[in-house]
């Protein structure tokens, strides 16, 4: 046993990926690809990171982290062949924001119900929609052309970086010259003002306005958070950019056939293995030593793991230049939300909405005003929860047959806001509880039957999410979305094309370019810059051209 | 004589329940009847055949009962395939051709009792059966309209029909038939289907058909049943690779231009074809075609990029070589599939070709050249199409 132990560890490999999150998977299974001996290294005894199903309640699977699937990359799922190994994305249409007053306000997928329903509230609004549409698509079509294009260096004379600056800079003058200033502004402008211009109906814009604080420490109205809405409207299914959909199974789903992908072409995936040094020789990658003190080592090494956690707990800071050390404590990567993962025992009823509808299919919000949402923001500056949240929960067991018995089902409710530190002190148990107790009585407001139908509940608040998944502050996108940390500032200026800043270290998470969500474009486009490096065949595909 | 029918298109015995699902009041003609092209959405329909389960109404599917002593020496006559190895209880895909061996068109076989078949048809085929009996002791009837069929197509389509209680249906293997008391008559269940996925079509006499409907819908509330229409049912078998008469192929006896009718061979059908059998309609000619070469070459496409190849030229270099016939972005499989008919002497397993393809965007048409890989088979064949016992999702 002993002597089997000591060949694992002396044993080289050709590349080491730390974390077997969505995006660590997809690395290593282009790295595979191309030929490379990868071994992927887990801290969890189960793989997916915030892309994963777990049974904590028997005969349920929840989708504990992420819970539902756009923005991956549809290059990539056909590339690895993932429907193959058994990955099925169903999508489900629109939304609803339950409202006090006992009304609601439906977002219906069916484009006239919709207007509609608009319409009740204001019909100018519901004729604004079309021309609010048509605008954040304009935006939608700048952005996806580069989600699976490695960022170039605007201070870089590399002809490479050159020729990527005229397709970014073609790309922006495509707009016309009254399309980049709404560019600049739409980048920049909170969500808040940005739906001002266009509604007048504070429901409406309530409802809209969810998609752009979603994960983010900013409120309403806050710059920075229109781009964040984009980034939630950015993906799509089967072509129809901006829907959603449920991973078959459970967002776990993704990560397995991932993995399956990754062993398809002979990686190798170790779990229970948290690594706790990237080991750094004259200024060069050489293998990680994990918390157990083994050893594994390869010329190349991958972190998976946020900026912050990547280059202040597993580097030697006396391995890295002082200003990466630097931007990496500078890095915003601030906590702002929990989640509720429940069991029950049947589907509830939600006041004021017939029991057949098919926006209970949907996102359901809770919070329906700016000023509650501004409010529930405060909380958060306060160093507390808020005591009116807003919520996105779904009961994707109306959908998906596979992860509750028949006749029972689980839902999802992600919150919006819950701070990374309780006024200045850690999460103790007893917050975490009054946390979950908030939330429930929130839905409970809105759903006589929910509490009494509740058979099993976690609730997740930034501890947990830190502390099992690995993300610093539970930050669902591994650092913010604001326009300081996005594109060529992504994770930091002069360090956005996934090369760290020692010779073969390399990042590939979500803190790198294109950013946060279940996508796969940032584990993808590193391949490609490692397989560069390495003189090897390019395995990663290109982008679809977005008509 | 029958008396004179001024209706304009006939209505199925499930109408009433369809018309009141058919939200979106969107309707297609099959066979002079009317069926819904889409009841609420076509994606959601699309993915209940993929992800719980979707019913589809196919009782306009031509019916054939071909009875008498002599009934499987005749289809065995007809058909190109070898009938007599489909045993009782058992159903098979075939097809029959015209003495050129051209195909008339394909469809499904059901081997109900000894001497007692049903074959499922898209054209109306009572002449040319009628001509092709001759000499045998066999009696066919057109039992379209007295047979009303749902297909139930899905990975909870077991679990419904044994919450129906049609107990053992699990053990139903793929092409096989079982029947079961059901309100009074009997209920055929065969696992069959036009989807490439887990499935069943339930057979029972018309008066019936509502029952059924509301039976099978109560039970499958907790399982996602869906009703689906014709367009959803179109991406389905896309994905699953399977034919459409009149799409894939005209029907030999409708063609009137030389050349456009197929031999089973040109589409890829050579499978269904059984030299052994000393005669069958169109045999010489096969034979013939066999020795000599097929004109065409019946392939799937796996086109890059995310366009559907619809109607597309097939290129090789600057040369057109084929066209296609049907083709899908396959929301499953994600992957675009094309089925081509292209010269003979192209489309061999992994080849490449150019799809020409054009679509439009806010009115301005844009042309892209695509590459193509031709494939054996399209992506979509899930182990669950074929495991027995079928599992519950």
């Amino acid at each position: 046993m002993h002597g089997v132990q000591r060949m694992d560890v002396t044993k080289k490999y050709d590349a080491i990926v730390i974390g077997a999150g969505h995006n660590g998977l997809t690395n290593a299974a282009y790295l595979a690809k191309a030929g490379l001996e990868v071994l992927v290294l887990e801290k969890n005894s189960y793989i997916g990171g915030a892309t994963v199903s777990r049974e904590l309640h028997k005969d349920w699977k929840y989708s504990n982290c992420s819970y539902v699937c756009s923005l991956l990359r549809p290059e990539i799922t056909r590339d690895l062949e993932l429907p193959r190994h058994g990955l099925q994305v169903v999508p489900y249409g629109g939304s609803v924001t339950f409202c006090q007053n006992g009304d609601y306000f439906g977002d219906y997928p069916d484009h006239e119900r919709q207007y509609r329903e608009i319409a009740r509230h204001s019909l100018r609004d519901a004729n604004a929609y079309e021309r609010y549409s048509a605008d954040v698509m304009k935006q939608t079509r700048l952005i996806r052309p580069f989600l699976m294009r490695t960022p170039p260096d605007p201070t870089s004379l590399r002809p490479r970086d050159i020729k990527e600056m005229l397709v970014l800079g073609k790309a922006f003058a495509e707009m016309g010259e009254e399309g980049l200033a709404d560019t600049l502004r739409f980048w920049t402008m909170s969500i808040g003002e940005y739906l001002d211009e266009y509604f007048e109906t504070d429901v409406l814009k309530a409802h809209l306005a969810g998609s752009g604080i979603i994960g983010t420490a900013l409120g309403v109205y806050s710059p920075g958070t229109a781009y964040v809405l984009l980034h939630h409207y950015m993906g799509d299914v089967d072509g129809t950019v901006g829907a959603w959909g449920f991973a078959r199974g459970g967002m776990g789903a993704v990560a397995d056939v991932l993995a399956a992908s990754f062993q398809s072409f002979g990686g190798e995936i170790k779990n229970d293995a948290e690594v706790g040094k990237i080991l750094v020789k004259n200024g060069k990658a050489r293998g990680v030593a994990l918390a157990n003190g083994d050893e594994y080592y390869a010329d190349t090494v991958v972190s998976n793991l946020d900026p912050k956690r990547t280059f202040l707990k597993i580097m030697d800071e006396k391995d890295l230049p002082e200003d990466i050390v630097r931007k990496a404590r500078n890095f915003k990567i601030r906590g702002s939300s929990g989640k509720l993962n429940i069991a029950l025992d049947g589907l509830p009823t939600f006041t004021g909405i017939p029991k057949n509808s098919p926006l209970l299919h949907t996102d359901m919000h809770i919070l329906d005003s700016m000023e509650r949402m501004e409010k529930a923001y405060d909380d958060w500056k306060a160093e507390t929860w808020s005591k009116d949240p807003y919520v996105d929960m779904l009961i994707p067991t109306q959908i998906d047959p596979t992860m509750a018995p028949p006749g029972k089902h689980m839902m999802t409710v992600f919150v919006q806001y819950a701070p990374p530190r309780i006024d200045g002190a850690e999460w103790t148990d007893a917050d975490r509880d009054r946390f979950g107790k908030n939330v429930i009585d929130q839905i409970a407001k809105y759903s006589p039957d929910f509490k009494d139908l509740i058979l099993h509940c976690e609730v997740r608040t930034p501890r947990e999410i830190e502390d099992e998944v690995g993300l610093t502050e539970g930050n669902i996108f591994m650092g913010e979305l604001t326009f300081d940390q996005l594109l060529f500032n992504r994770p930091f200026p002069g360090y956005a094309q996934y090369r760290g800043p020692v010779k073969g270290m390399y990042m590939c998470g979500s803190g790198t370019h294109p950013g946060g969500g279940v996508m796969a474009a940032p584990g993808a486009n590193a391949a490609r810059e490692i397989l560069l490096d390495l003189k090897l065949r390019n395995t990663v595909p290109a982008g679809y051209a977005d008509d | 004589m029958r008396p004179h029918d001024e209706t304009m298109l006939l209505q199925t015995p499930f109408h009433a329940r369809i018309a009141k699902a058919c939200e979106l009041n969107q309707w297609d003609e099959w066979k002079g009847y009317t069926t819904p092209h889409a009841y609420t959405e076509v994606e959601q329909e699309y993915f209940a055949i993929r992800n719980s389960s979707g019913v589809f109404d196919l009782t306009p599917m031509m019916k054939y009962r071909i009875t008498g002593p002599d009934a499987e020496a005749f289809l065995n006559r007809l058909l190109t395939r070898d009938i007599r190895k489909v045993k009782v209880g058992r159903v098979a895909y075939a097809v029959w051709c015209d003495d050129g061996g051209q195909v008339m068109d394909d469809g499904t076989v059901f081997h109900l009792g000894r001497n007692d078949y049903r074959l499922c048809a898209y054209s109306r085929m009572m002449d040319w059966m009628q001509w092709s009996a001759m000499g045998f002791d066999v009696t066919i009837v057109d039992e379209t309209a007295a047979v009303a069929a749902l297909a139930i197509q899905g990975p909870t389509s077991c679990a419904i029909l044994k919450a129906m209680g049609f107990e053992g249906i699990e053990s139903l293997k793929p092409f096989g038939i079982r029947t079961f008391a059901f309100d009074g008559v009997i209920l055929m269940v065969s696992r069959t289907g036009f989807t490439g996925d887990l499935g069943y079509e339930l057979w029972i006499e018309p008066d019936k058909a509502e029952s059924l409907w509301d039976k099978l819908f109560a039970a499958g509330k907790n399982f996602g049943i869906k009703p689906i229409g014709g367009a959803a049912l179109e991406l389905a078998r896309i994905e699953a690779g399977f034919l459409q008469a009149g799409t894939d192929f005209v029907p030999a006896e409708e063609t009137v231009r030389m050349g456009r009718s197929r031999s089973p061979f040109e589409l890829g059908l050579g499978w269904l074809v059984s030299f052994d059998k000393p005669i069958f309609n169109g045999r010489r000619a096969l034979l013939e075609e066999k020795k000599n070469g097929s004109r065409y070459r019946f392939v799937y496409l796996d086109v890059e990029g995310n366009k559907p190849a619809e109607h597309s030229f097939i290129l090789k270099g600057n040369k057109v070589v084929g066209t296609v016939t049907s083709a899908a972005w396959c929301p499953t499989a994600k992957s675009n599939i094309a089925f081509a008919q292209v010269e003979a002497r192209y489309g061999k397993p992994g080849e490449k070709l150019i799809a020409e393809v054009y679509y439009q965007r806010e009115l301005q048409w844009s042309r892209v050249l695509a590459k193509c890989t031709v494939i054996e088979s399209t992506v979509f064949n899930p182990p669950r199409r074929r495991q027995t016992p079928a599992a519950d999702y």
